[in-house]
């Protein structure tokens, strides 16, 4: 049980962050975000916000243009995934400011750092917005 | 701020989102690359922010998906940095870059365990990290102990020690052969007592995967878990930071309903009924409330307590306003909750008693089925292929039939084998079977696989009264105006067996049948002309009294074909035309053909292996498993004849055999041997059913039945490797298949026939294991090594190999872990030494549990006499005064096997090579 990736991309399907909790070859990577990319990207705001892929799932939300993408396992609780994608992008906002996907682009070591505070291991570690950003005050006072 | 001072970050960066297109960035990214490729190369001593800056760009640039091959010792070297900001950028690029296996891992070793047990607590949080998320072997054997430590530790704050947990987690995950957690029940049991959230948000996940190793060690976490439940439910003591939308953590809650999922049962009366006294909250106090995110948290909470009600199964009352719940989540609009609803209305279906609740909502599931999401349309699926069973297979088939038509291609041929499935196991009558199977084939022809066509010949073949009946049916289909080539396939077989059955009705005259079949000929490709040909030869012989101009018609088309470029086609159109200038001995030759033995539909066991890699428990394994004879079933009672006894309502079967276990030993030998010796050219033996393709387009083994000509084959080889009673007498080998509940992938003496051939593939395999075997043989020394590969993301556990080996062998087996964690394979090397000639074999007796299931098999090792033989080339002039050197028995044996189907000397050759004995050609035998 766990999260496999997390993925952040435009919707040109640019990956604008990309976080791997299993070990997979460039070329794997590349595979699949090509292959998950296009199958959520041309879904509607109508379909529900899983999609199985192989064996296991996408739980992905959009947030403009950028769309968070995170793979779990099958028995994983999907709801509880799909809120944790908006406590993400909530925990961004608080630091960022109604975080934008350029924010993501040039900070991309801040993001990776919340992203590690959050999860580890496939396993989530925090939840608390002010424990997560800590740290990464922490970074911006050095 | 840090990323302020690297503008050159930041214009590489600019650069990139300025591309117009792939090609660009594409040269964009090479001359980045190039020029951090010389940095690193040329200027000695860089600066701690130069290589934090160019590390960045590598990984920048890995992201999008190009290959960074330099430049990890630079990475990795950060993490020695003194400061922060460095040391903070070589631990998360590191962590990004490389795996657990990676060589410079190891020089970091040191200093990750100085920041391990140093006093700086943010430089302890980001090794604990890194070895969290990469920590291999190594990184447990040094920081084990460490890590515990810290966990425990009273005087480490918060922020550390949940990082220890995930960090001891995945280190154990990896290595639970190294990191010792005996004793460690009771630390658990406290851990769970912590108050802070961020702590015991870790520590749950630690508990699961403990728990789901050992949940006997681990009982007296399990009230703890309820107290935090309950505190969480009730929202006692919850700070607001860890309150989502009002929801007390909604994360840690569905976490620690998880936890309990592990446990079997709970015994303890008080923490029951807490535990039921929550659940019921949660199940009737949960509203749908307008905030989206506070409607997805709460539900979220409660989805997992269904799951959990469900898992203990115990509450009547409870269990019933589950699956009413459900049924309302299967109707609403929301797709979110509705793919949930049926997902969990799948789950449902194992326990007791729902299936008569779950059916009233069979119409509800049905319009879900034609869903515009194909997520939705899939879960639908999968319950109406869960919940089908005699009494509704009918509508679901049918509905599934009509769904056909429309379903998007990824779709169709799950859908049509999953409709192929259910028609086998539940028809009600075989004439509806059939029916089911035409309708299949002529709507979703190009899904239908061979196995389907070939079952439903199975079945025809093995029922008399359903003969005239499918013959009619086919030939209404191929009236249609245009018809798959699957369908002229199943046709032109069955109006080619039974065509005459209809012979009196009005179009049915044998010439009318070929009319009809010939009419496709030229629309069909070169696999399906040698079944027209044999339908035309069938019909001829079947033409009473003889036409002359039907058979003069059908010999010019044997007369085209003799010189076809396909060999199949023309040794089809040679022989049949000889074999026509025969007259009445045709009769005998084309006679109709022998039922068939009883076989594990090679459908299910086709659903069953596409299954295997998937780690959720799926209806169709779940149905597998809980009803593990329905696909066939075994009675001693020959098929019925006529239409004296009623077709049985309910699974059905095919004719009769005496026993399984000797059958699929005997047709397993076929597709091995015709491997090897290649007389059966249309024979793919990874095939499930290339047994029954070789019975169905071999007209060839003319000499009898087929089993019969399998039969001899398969006595010359089991006496060359060790006497059919290595083999059939159960006594020596119990193969124990039928009692485990775990099924074997493929035919487990099918691999042991092969393996005895050559020295390397696999000997065992079921969805959660693979054992292959790979032996070099000296003299009469071998060396084996078992491969014992876990397939799952659960470790194996209480593993034992076990050797049996008969007295005239020595084996030693080097020590076989009792765990074999997830995804990992674990090598066992085996010593042999042979001390004199024997048939006998040796056994392994292996075992193993996976979550509740007890695996046990008794596999014979290839381990047999011909390993141990030594060819000698002698010329062929030497050979006569040489064999009559020798004396007698033991040194010199003749024997002549007949019965032996003849195959082309090369073949038979290669077949003797295999079996390491030499050929001396060239000899004129002074013997027969």
């Amino acid at each position: 049980m766990g999260i496999r990736f997390i993925l952040m991309v435009n919707k040109q399907g640019q990956t604008r962050l990309a976080q791997y909790y299993e070990w997979l070859t460039l070329e794997e990577r590349r595979a699949l975000e090509g292959e998950i990319v296009r199958k959520c990207l041309a879904r509607n705001e109508q379909q529900c916000s899983f999609v199985e892929h192989r064996n296991y799932k996408i739980v992905y939300r959009r947030y403009a243009s950028l769309f968070f993408l995170v793979g779990v396992d099958n028995d994983e609780n999907e709801l509880a995934i799909l809120e944790f994608i908006h406590l993400l992008v909530e925990t961004m906002d608080r630091h960022f400011g109604n975080v934008c996907e350029l924010d993501i682009m040039l900070h991309l070591e801040k993001a990776h750092f919340m992203l590690e505070e959050m999860v580890m291991n496939g396993c989530i570690v925090e939840t608390s917005k002010a424990n997560i950003l800590t740290p990464v005050q922490l970074l911006e006072k050095t | 701020m840090a990323m302020h001072g690297m503008r050159g970050l930041s214009v590489f960066i600019s650069d990139i989102r300025n591309c117009q297109n792939k090609e660009q960035e594409r040269q964009r990214i090479d001359k980045e690359l190039g020029n951090v490729r010389n940095r690193f190369k040329n200027e000695k001593g860089l600066s701690p922010y130069e290589k934090k800056k160019y590390v960045w760009k590598m990984l920048y640039i890995y992201m999008l998906g190009y290959d960074v091959d330099f430049g990890h010792m630079e990475a990795v070297s950060l993490i020695s940095a003194p400061k922060y900001p460095e040391k903070q950028v070589g631990y998360i690029v590191t962590s990004c870059l490389l795996n657990e296996n990676h060589d410079f891992l190891r020089l970091a070793i040191n200093t990750v365990r100085n920041d391990i047990i140093g006093r700086n607590e943010t430089f302890q949080c980001l090794a604990l990290t890194m070895v969290g998320n990469i920590g291999g072997r190594e990184f447990a054997e040094s920081l084990a102990p460490d890590v515990q430590k810290l966990l425990l530790s009273s005087s480490c704050r918060p922020l550390v020690r949940k990082k220890a947990a995930l960090c001891l987690l995945r280190l154990y995950r990896k290595n639970p052969d190294v990191v010792n957690v005996d004793g460690w029940a009771d630390r658990m049991a406290q851990l769970l007592d912590e108050r802070d959230l961020g702590v015991l948000t870790s520590s749950m996940s630690l508990l699961v995967a403990l728990v789901s190793n050992n949940h006997e060690a681990y009982w007296s976490c399990l009230p703890k878990c309820v107290k935090t439940l309950e505190r969480l439910a009730r929202n006692q003591d919850i700070p607001q930071e860890y309150t989502y939308y009002g929801i007390p953590s909604p994360w840690l809650q569905v976490k620690t309903m998880r936890a309990l999922q592990y446990f079997p049962t709970i015994e303890d009366p008080y923490t029951r009924r807490t535990l039921f006294e929550v659940l019921q909250r949660i199940l009737m106090g949960t509203d749908v409330v307008k905030n989206v995110n506070k409607n997805n948290a709460s539900h979220a909470v409660l989805f997992e307590a269904l799951a959990l009600v469900m898992h203990l199964d115990a509450e009547k009352e409870m269990m019933s306003q589950c699956v009413a719940l459900l049924g309302k989540f299967i109707a609403v609009r929301e797709p979110n909750i509705r793919y949930l609803g049926l997902e969990n209305m799948t789950r449902m279906l194992m326990v007791t008693d729902a299936q008569e609740i779950i059916k009233r909502h069979q119409a509800q599931i049905i319009t879900s089925l034609k869903d515009p999401d194909i997520s939705i349309r899939r879960r639908a699926l999968d319950l109406l292929y869960g919940m089908c069973d005699v009494t509704n297979a009918k509508d679901i088939v049918e509905e599934l039939l009509q769904y056909l038509s429309s379903a998007d291609f990824t779709m169709r041929e799950e859908l049509s084998l999953k409709a192929a499935i259910l028609a086998e196991k539940f028809a009600p009558d075989l004439s509806w079977y059939v029916d089911v199977i035409l309708q299949l084939i002529d709507k979703a022809g190009d899904f239908i696989s061979d196995d389907i066509w070939f079952r439903v010949v199975q079945f025809v073949t093995n029922n008399d009264d359903l003969q005239p009946y499918a013959a009619a049916k086919v030939k209404e289909y191929l009236e249609k105006p245009a018809v798959h080539e699957t369908m002229v396939k199943v046709s032109a077989y069955i109006l080619g067996e039974y065509s005459h059955l209809l012979a009196r009705r009005p179009g049915c005259s044998p010439k009318e049948i070929f009319g009809i079949l010939h009419e496709k000929l030229p629309t069909v490709s070169t696999t399906t002309i040698p079944i027209l040909l044999s339908a035309y030869a069938k019909i001829l012989m079947h033409t009473q009294p003889p036409d002359q101009e039907l058979q003069s018609q059908i010999w010019a088309i044997f007369n085209k074909y003799e010189s076809c470029i396909d060999a199949e086609i023309q040794q089809r159109a040679v022989e049949y035309f000889a074999l026509c200038q025969k007259g009445a001995a045709l009769m005998d030759i084309l006679a109709e053909m022998p039922k068939f033995p009883e076989r594990k539909s090679s459908l299910i066991k086709r659903a069953e292996y596409s299954e295997a890699d998937t780690a959720e428990q799926s209806a169709i394994k779940l149905r597998a498993q809980q009803q593990p004879s329905n696909a066939l079933v075994v009675t001693d009672q020959p098929p019925a004849n006529g239409a004296t006894s009623p077709v049985p309502v309910g699974p059905l079967s095919l004719a009769m055999v005496p026993s399984m276990i000797t059958t699929e030993d005997h047709t397993s030998t076929d597709p091995a041997l015709s491997q090897q010796n290649g007389s059966l050219t249309k024979v793919d033996p990874q095939h499930p059913s290339a047994d029954l393709l070789g019975d169905l387009l071999g007209p060839l083994a003319i000499e009898g039945p087929p089993g019969a000509t399998v039969q001899s084959e398969y006595n010359a080889v089991s006496r060359l490797e060790g006497g059919p009673d290595a083999v059939d007498g159960s006594a020596i080998v119990p193969v124990e298949e039928q009692r485990n509940t775990v099924q074997p992938i493929g035919n487990i003496a099918e691999r042991f026939h092969a393996l005895c051939l050559k020295d390397s593939g696999v000997l065992y395999e079921d969805p959660y294991i693979q054992i292959g075997i790979k032996a070099e043989w000296r003299a009469h020394h071998g060396r084996l090594v078992l491969f014992l590969g876990n397939k799952n993301t659960a470790p194996l556990v209480s593993v034992q190999a076990l050797m049996l080996p008969p007295a005239h062998l020595k084996m030693e087996l080097s020590l076989v872990p009792d765990t074999i964690p997830p995804r990992a394979q674990v090598q066992c090397p085996l010593e042999v030494v042979n001390l004199r000639p024997s048939r006998d074999v040796a056994v392994l007796d292996f075992s193993y549990k996976f979550g509740t299931n007890m695996v046990n098999v008794k596999l014979r090792l290839p381990a047999v006499l011909n390993k141990f033989l030594q060819p000698i080339p002698v010329p062929a002039e030497e050979f006569f005064p040489q064999w009559r050197s020798l004396s007698g028995p033991p040194l010199k044996l003749q024997e002549v096997v007949r019965g032996v189907r003849p195959m082309p000397l090369p073949e038979m050759a290669n077949l003797l090579n295999s079996f390491r004995l030499m050929i001396c050609p060239g000899l004129v035998s002074p013997f027969i």
